[in-house]
């Protein structure tokens, strides 16, 4: 599978608001965009980054004690 | 007009508020309902009404903060989500309907009650508190302020009588939110309820919860939450439980600046010019010849609030001479409170309330001191 987009899903929005507001604080990559429906047809946003952000948004995010549900890989 | 209403609603509201709402009209979409730009300023506005209001309540985390429409929903929430038949919870005679009328449905529904009683000034001894302890008590309910009084509840000695014996702690502030500083996070509450468009200065229709992480409430309404689409049940994360359907925007958005107003002035310093006022309302009008007033004045503080009674009128009677006659504007009656009210012995008359805020002028109390010796010095005659 050749990833082109990675997405950190969230348990709520809050979640992913608080997300958002610590990556912007931070100025780490990423936005917020529509849950996809690769992942689930359900409502909910999710985090989008490049396959290359991955590894320093997850450190960060780790050392900042942020919450997410799931990181998903998508084609 | 002078307006000493301020315990039912605050007015005037900071200039901030209106505009902060009609700002909020002209660019906020459904908070959490997709990510354009609109719905992503609602819920970014939301989010960050959440996280000021969890940084001016000491809360642990903001998500243990959601959004209701009032104190009263806040509290049948808190009241119908923790209880269950069979349960036991303590309360007192100080409080409002909206602890009273939900603990009555609750009791028709096997919850067991026990109330402590006022005095005459309204006041509540709590040292008897363990005396009301049974094996299935879970609860114990307590307004923090009485809206007919003024009277500040002892919740620091309730809360570690709480804590002791693992009770949950709910607390109604709807009178001291924005009044009194609290520290959630040091404090013994369990939950916190309370309203927007009283001493925080929001407008009204916007209130909310606090819930202390580890406790789960049962939700009173269920139904879109933005997440979780296809569950059949109601998401159980806080604070999405407890938010079914679309929030208040402009309303939290009033209340976001409403906050802010109070954090720039100063809760501490706004607190002081309200009860230096009402300090002096209250030595003014005991001096009176035929004024009763209501309440425990011994108390170092307590909210600015002042009922009183004229006597042989009704309070219904002298609040519309108040406003007919002088332009100003007080609540009579029972104030929802009718067990308080037995307690005080006004049950037949109810009271007149005036109630402050920093907004009101000594110029103001005095207009209001005058007219009420000018009715109770008048020859009522044939209108009695």
């Amino acid at each position: 599978m050749s990833v082109k987009r990675v997405v950190v899903t969230f348990s709520t929005t809050t979640e992913a608001m608080a997300w958002e507001c610590a990556c912007k604080k931070a100025g780490l990559p990423g936005r917020l965009i529509a849950m996809p429906v690769q992942i689930s047809a359900e409502c909910g946003l999710v985090w989008l980054i490049t396959p290359q952000d991955r590894e320093l948004l997850l450190e960060r995010g780790r050392e900042l004690g942020l919450n997410y549900r799931d990181v998903v890989e998508l084609e | 007009m002078i307006y000493f209403d301020q315990a039912a609603t605050s007015y005037p509201k900071p200039p901030e508020v209106a505009k902060a709402m009609c700002q909020a009209l002209s660019y906020a979409g459904n908070s959490g309902r997709g990510s354009h730009q609109l719905s992503l300023a609602a819920s970014r506005l939301v989010y960050e009404a959440r996280c000021e209001l969890a940084d001016f309540f000491g809360a642990e985390d903001p998500s243990r903060i959601a959004f209701t429409a009032n104190a009263t929903e806040s509290l049948n929430l808190a009241l119908f989500g923790s209880l269950n038949a069979g349960d036991h919870v303590i309360t007192t005679e100080t409080e409002h309907n909206s602890v009273l009328r939900p603990l009555y449905r609750l009791e028709e529904r096997g919850v067991e009650l026990s109330m402590l009683p006022a005095d005459r000034k309204g006041a509540v001894d709590f040292t008897g508190l363990g005396d009301h302890l049974r094996p299935n008590t879970r609860a114990v309910v307590l307004t923090h302020a009485s809206n007919v009084t003024g009277n500040l509840l002892d919740i620091e000695s309730v809360g570690a009588f709480c804590r002791q014996h693992h009770l949950i702690f709910i607390v109604d502030a709807a009178q001291t939110a924005g009044f009194y500083l609290y520290d959630l996070k040091r404090s013994a509450i369990d939950i916190l309820c309370f309203t927007g468009h009283k001493a925080l200065y929001g407008p009204q229709g916007v209130g909310g919860i606090y819930v202390r992480p580890g406790i789960f409430l049962r939700p009173l309404k269920m139904g879109g939450s933005g997440i979780q689409t296809f569950s059949k049940t109601h998401p159980i994360q806080m604070p999405e439980a407890l938010e079914a359907g679309t929030l208040n925007v402009p309303g939290i958005a009033g209340l976001l600046a409403g906050i802010r107003y109070l954090q720039e002035k100063g809760l501490d310093k706004l607190r002081q010019e309200e009860e230096e006022l009402t300090n002096y309302f209250y030595a003014e009008v005991r001096k009176m010849p035929g004024v009763e007033v209501y309440g425990d004045f011994d108390a170092q503080h307590r909210c600015p609030i002042v009922a009183l009674n004229i006597t042989g009128l009704e309070s219904s009677f002298v609040s519309q001479v108040l406003v007919d006659e002088y332009e100003i504007c007080t609540r009579p009656g029972g104030h929802c409170a009718p067990l308080l009210h037995i307690a005080l012995g006004t049950e037949k008359s109810g009271a007149v309330r005036f109630s402050f805020s920093h907004f009101n002028r000594k110029e103001e109390l005095d207009l209001a001191l005058e007219a009420i010796g000018d009715l109770a010095r008048r020859d009522w005659g044939e209108f009695l």
